[in-house]
């Protein structure tokens, strides 16, 4: 049954339910996501600082092992069970980092392991992240390919 | 005995012999720890997959009653069991290692009284002489098929609801003369209702509808007055999903006690336990029921009450393919003779 074919019996209920429904604290969600995201962002800064101090990178080449590094941990904080807690906290801002991919498809990967390492963890480790996964090379094609488009036709 | 549309009177009055319930980690640090015959410190029970360690919880249930009752499998006729797994594999598989003849039931979190209610009515009219019924559920494997992995870090709604790691059975027996044991005295089957919710982070808003009209038709068809019960317990409507029903009753002219109106899913932890809106699954109602609401009749605390079972019938595949969620609930009533 879609929303549009509610009947009026149901609309008069949701109508209660409405009522007695928790809402979800969105201010409160919004402040702790703001401040859980930037610390994850302020540790990345970090150890991108780390690897341009300590070793031969460059602001430009740091990134990717800086990534890599925040996957290391979000892998050990996910395989302890802290991700999830501080997933419960944090809301969107542990969830949208690079840590937040990692988790998703960490997760998956634990969570079938007991279904053997083909068709468990190799079949099921992309179910949450293979959507982003597409969806993000899919939209980074059509911006490029609109970018294309503007430098022949020589608008930028 | 048929009475009225929906319900059936147990004339002979089958008793519960005797109940065993297990559980995990989480519910023994809970509210009714003291209230379970098996405890386990570990979600994986020694077992190599949450599934079976599910298995497991039941098995033990079960086990337990049998030996609480001092009955050997073999005197028991049937076996009625359900749970939240594809397919109920957990429950089947215990019935392959129990070797009892077997029903299978389905009926979400409801399951525990759809159970008790098909007990009676076989052992009331001497179907049988022992049923033993059981429901469970394990929270990891629940989530795995339900939700998102256990680890994966999603913030759950304070409308969620926390599964249950539990299984409670009941050995149903036909009644022996002057024992003094808890009896089910008559049942009411419920049918589905969907009231076009659609937010799987809110059964009990979506099961609430289910449990009003469940209880509705049993006061209706029984022609008794909520008075009659020193507890009417719902099975896992939550925070929500208990204030709306109590809401929609009192809209259907049933004035029930607010104190005598009471939800398994908020009995089971402790208000500190990250919960959210309360217990839910099909061994909440179980293990809550079989466990400590029993021994609460057996000190006295309550004489008469009305168990009503709430399940959401959806799956993951309906909710994706946007189906509402419909919704059922059964209720035994239980009395102490």
């Amino acid at each position: 049954m879609s929303k549009k074919t509610k009947t009026p019996e149901q609309q008069q209920y949701e109508k209660l339910e409405q009522k007695h429904e928790l809402k979800r604290p969105v201010l409160k969600n919004c402040i702790r996501a703001f401040w859980v995201g930037g610390l994850i962002c302020v540790v990345g800064q970090a150890i991108t600082y780390f690897y341009i101090y300590f070793f031969n990178f460059t602001e430009q080449t740091a990134g990717n092992p800086t990534v890599a590094t925040m996957i290391f941990i979000s892998m050990l904080l996910t395989g302890f069970g802290v991700y999830d807690r501080l997933g419960q906290f944090g809301g969107a801002g542990s969830a949208v980092p690079v840590t937040g991919f990692g988790n998703a498809v960490i997760s998956a990967a634990i969570e079938h392991r007991t279904e053997g390492f083909v068709l468990g963890v190799g079949g099921n480790m992309f179910k949450l992240a293979g959507s982003v996964i597409l969806f993000g090379v899919f939209s980074a094609f059509v911006v490029a390919l609109i970018k294309t488009l503007l430098i022949i036709w020589g608008v930028i | 005995m048929l009475k009225g549309k929906q319900s059936w009177v147990f004339q002979n009055r089958p008793v519960i012999a005797a109940a065993g319930v297990s559980g995990g980690p989480f519910e023994a640090n809970g509210n009714l720890s003291e209230d379970f015959d098996v405890l386990h410190d570990d979600l994986w029970m020694g077992e190599d997959s949450y599934e079976k360690a599910h298995r497991i919880l039941l098995e033990e249930a079960g086990q337990t009653a049998l030996n609480k009752a001092n009955v050997q499998k073999e005197d028991v006729q049937f076996y009625i069991a359900g749970d939240l797994i594809n397919q109920i594999t957990p429950s089947s598989l215990s019935a392959r290692t129990i070797q009892i003849p077997y029903f299978g039931v389905f009926g979400a979190c409801s399951t525990s009284m759809e159970g008790l209610a098909l007990a009676s009515f076989i052992v009331n009219y001497r179907g049988a002489d022992h049923v033993l019924t059981g429901a469970s559920s394990h929270n990891a494997a629940v989530e795995k098929q339900f939700r998102y992995p256990t680890e994966y870090g999603g913030q759950k709604p304070p409308t969620a609801q926390w599964t249950v790691t539990g299984a409670g059975a009941a050995l149903v027996s036909a009644n022996a003369a002057g024992s003094n044991l808890p009896v089910t005295t008559s049942a009411t089957i419920g049918k589905v209702i969907d009231m076009g919710l659609t937010d799987p982070f809110n059964m009990g808003g979506a099961m609430a509808p289910a449990a009003a009209d469940t209880i509705t038709a049993h006061f209706k068809d029984m022609q008794l007055d909520p008075s009659h019960y020193d507890l009417i317990v719902t099975g896992d409507l939550g925070r929500i999903g208990q204030e709306t029903a109590y809401e929609l009753l009192k809209n259907n002219g049933l004035n029930i006690d607010r104190e005598k109106f009471k939800d398994c899913g908020l009995m089971i932890y402790k208000d500190d336990q990250p919960v959210q809106s309360g217990g839910s699954g099909a061994g909440c109602s179980a293990a809550v029921l079989y466990g400590h609401l029993l021994n609460q009749m057996k000190q006295g605390t309550y004489r008469r009450i009305l168990v009503v079972a709430t399940g959401a019938l959806l799956s993951p595949l309906t909710f994706q393919q946007s189906e509402s969620i419909p919704c059922i609930a059964h209720a035994v009533s239980i009395e102490m003779t």
